[in-house]
């Protein structure tokens, strides 16, 4: 076996330096079966991969170990250099040395010596590939099927691969079907959404894989091998013609999850009349035949015996190409939330309760009525960074969308109720996108009274909900009895998409958001070559920002595939 | 906050929409609007002198805070220089805001708080109404009986009638038949303020 090239970075960052080259490979003049390189310009720059393609064509180098700061940006520029200069990318190892600020801090100075020669043996042990090389399949993952990875599996439909788009609920749409109108131009959500749903579900060259979760990755980019879980439907799929009857027929009635526990959904569900695709799963949580062991309505009813109790899970692997993770997001519990009466004060609903109550899809039909009695609510307060922007207690972070969303809320509130009053509390508004200021201008016009201050207690009295907060441009404190309260509750990553980052290999910021390569250059690749993310599981972003991150997520993999 | 945080009681929905849709009818300004951004408090002359700043009037507006905005002496040291409407990033007109809460204030028969500058403003127009123009010397001798202030001020008036800048006699312009016209149509609103005024001594 020949030498082991070893490259090492002069980069300096922030004021910041690498161990100085010379010093490093002073270190490793031990070593016989070593070749360093000291460039004396950034390897990343043209300059470098010049120098760094001639110093391996000049000692007839295969295997080179490369030291720099930043390897997970130019990690990928350098597999690439390395295929075009026609050399194994796999032989070659990009290891990451912490910058520091003494140019000889001897303990860092050992570690980083200790990190350098590991990869020199760990390049020394790698063997080229016998045979051919495995070949690159063309063909997408959308893991997450809202109106990110909707929008994402379109453009590579469109673009002529094959997509697979796996989602953990029974139909795609994600969060947008629940939305009853979307801001700035208070569109019907449905109406925008659903033509995007039947367009993926009939697309030639897009897969659905509903109600089904990712077991295990396993391979790299081009060759990716996806174990996938379908869970147990309790329903024959390929029998079921999806005309409802069994919807209808069920006797169990329970608060819906989709309904956000304000409306009841029956045991055989699906998400919403227009599901894609149109088929009802049995929660077996809440069956009677599966907690009681007795009822089998459905399977009286069904025409076309398509129920099944006996059904289990089962797997399915494929080989995949690339890999878009858009796993979206989850609103805090709002249980969680003290001073807000930890979800027991009734007539305190989350912002996308307050979307189900508006949708004409929704349990009331789009009037909007108080859960706990009904009532068409005089006085609504809609609260927001509610666990938002809280580093002491919550998140740090602002969710993005929640200023618009409550202004929204607050103005359909009013085209709704004329004679309602409609509160917000609010600690700054934020309103960047392009016509977002002028909408909330709108609704201060329409007469929504902006409260700057956060609201320290709830409580029910009297079957009013009593809201004591702040106006901090009075300096008074406001006391208002309200009839109903809405909370803008911080967005959080959905359940296991940390679970999932981690079968992955990708990485996740400390509250389970999913980390680009880096977040101004390369804001929707993840750390490793071939999956890339997009929406809300990379960070709270609104619907407009979340689709043209699926569209550049999707242009990312065409490019990844056209190149091979 | 320097202050302790007192609790404003707002008034009912239908008391609290009342107030400021009468006020925005009379003024014709939409106080929704308000960013609260006190761009007009910092450029107000005397806000430093009113008990609520012309920003916070507009936020106990939409309140419905009647008794508060209606009673304070904010509303009388505003001098209509309009700086807070010319420079206010949503065209609200707080001068024109204000005329008209010193109007409903009258009317309503709130105590003004500020007795003096009703007088002076009684005082102007009457001078104007009998002659067309005013004439300071009778415009003056008239707020010093209306409020009953008789001293300030009266060396540097001596001083200045001395050297012949305040004109003995009354004056009258060529069209106060128009004039008049214009104070006989709006006279029967005349008459409440006076009433008012009279009151409220």
């Amino acid at each position: 076996m020949g030498k082991v090239g070893v490259v090492m970075c002069p980069c300096e960052l922030e004021g910041m330096t690498l161990f100085d080259p010379e010093v490093l490979v002073e270190g490793l003049k031990g070593r016989k079966d070593v070749l360093p390189l000291i460039h004396h310009q950034p390897v990343c720059s043209e300059s470098g991969v010049e120098a760094i393609r001639a110093f391996m064509e000049g000692n007839g180098l295969d295997r080179v170990v490369m030291a720099c700061s930043k390897p997970e940006l130019f990690g990928p520029t350098f597999k690439k250099a390395l295929r075009q200069w026609g050399l194994n990318p796999s032989l070659s190892g990009v290891l990451g040395i912490r910058p520091t600020a003494e140019r000889k801090g001897s303990d860092d100075l050992q570690e980083a010596l200790h990190v350098i020669e590991e990869g020199i043996d760990e390049i020394k042990r790698r063997k080229p590939a016998k045979g051919e090389k495995t070949p690159f399949v063309k063909r997408a993952m959308v893991i997450g099927g809202g109106i990110t990875g909707i929008t994402a599996s379109i453009d590579l439909g469109n673009g002529g691969y094959e997509v697979l788009l796996v989602d953990r609920l029974p139909s795609i749409g994600g969060r947008m079907l629940q939305l009853s109108e979307t801001f700035p131009t208070l569109d019907c959500a449905q109406c925008t959404l659903t033509p995007k749903t039947v367009e993926t579900g009939q697309h030639p060259h897009i897969r659905l894989i509903t109600y089904a979760e990712i077991e295990s990755v396993s391979g790299e980019v081009g060759n990716f091998l996806v174990k996938i879980r379908r869970k147990a439907a309790y329903v024959d799929w390929e029998k079921c013609t999806g005309c409802g009857l069994c919807q209808e027929k069920c006797p169990s009635k329970v608060p819906s999850e989709f309904e956000r526990g304000i409306g009841p959904g029956k045991a055989i569900y699906t998400l919403s009349p227009q599901a894609v695709p149109n088929k009802p799963v049995i929660n077996p949580e809440v069956c009677r035949y599966f907690t009681e062991g007795k009822c089998r309505v459905c399977e009286k009813v069904c025409l076309t015996d398509a129920i099944d109790y006996a059904q289990e899970d089962t797997f399915i692997e494929e080989r995949v190409g690339a890999i878009i993770v858009a796993t979206g997001f989850d609103l805090y519990r709002k249980e969680d939330i003290g001073e807000y009466g930890y979800g027991d004060v009734p007539d305190v609903i989350d912002g996308l309760a307050f979307e189900r109550l508006n949708s004409a899809s929704g349990p009331t039909a789009g009037e909007i009525r108080r859960p706990s009695d009904g009532h068409i609510p005089k006085e609504v307060v809609f609260i927001q960074c509610v666990a938002s922007r809280d580093p002491e207690r919550y998140m740090p972070y602002c969710s993005r969308a929640c200023c618009m969303y409550t202004a929204k809320h607050a103005r359909l509130y009013k085209h709704k109720v004329h004679d309602g009053h409609a509160y917000i509390f609010y600690m700054d508004i934020r309103s960047m996108g392009k016509g977002y200021e002028e909408f909330i201008q709108q609704g201060m016009e329409e007469g929504i009274l902006y409260l700057r201050g956060r609201v320290s207690r709830l409580f029910r009295d009297n079957g009013h909900v009593v809201v004591w907060g702040a106006d901090t441009l009075t300096g008074k404190k406001v006391e208002i009895a309200a009839d109903m309260v809405v909370l803008a509750t911080a967005m959080i990553p959905s359940r296991g998409a940390k679970e999932l980052a981690e079968k992955l290999h990708i990485g996740t910021d400390e509250y389970g958001f999913l980390t680009e390569a880096q977040c101004k250059l390369y804001p929707v690749e993840s750390g490793v070559e071939g999956i890339y993310l997009a929406g809300c599981a990379q960070g709270p972003k609104d619907i407009a920002d979340t689709v043209a991150q699926g569209n550049a997520a999707a242009s990312k993999v065409q490019a990844l595939f056209a190149q091979h | 906050m320097d202050k302790p945080m007192t609790t404003v009681e707002l008034p009912d929905i239908e008391g609290r929409q009342t107030f400021l849709a009468e006020v925005q009818e009379r003024c014709g300004e939409n106080l929704g609007l308000c960013y609260q951004c006190l761009k007009c408090t910092v450029g107000c002359p005397t806000a430093p002198y009113m008990d609520f700043n012309p920003n916070t009037i507009v936020r106990l507006i939409q309140f419905g805070l009647k008794r508060e905005v209606l009673e304070s002496n904010a509303i009388w040291l505003c001098v209509s220089c309009e700086t807070c409407g010319t420079r206010c990033p949503n065209e609200i007109d707080i001068g024109l805001l204000m005329d008209a809460l010193r109007e409903m204030s009258l009317e309503e028969g709130y105590r003004a708080k500020e007795k003096g500058v009703v007088a002076l403003h009684n005082a102007f127009m009457e001078s104007i109404r009998r002659g067309g123009r005013v004439h300071e010397a009778t415009m003056l001798m008239e707020y010093k009986l209306r409020s009953g202030d008789y001293w300030t001020d009266l060396i540097p008036g001596m001083k200045l009638f001395m050297k012949g800048k305040i004109p003995l006699l009354p004056g009258r312009i060529k069209g106060i038949d128009s004039i008049r016209e214009i104070y006989k149509k709006t006279q029967k609103q005349r008459k409440v303020l006076e009433d008012r005024e009279g009151k409220s001594k």
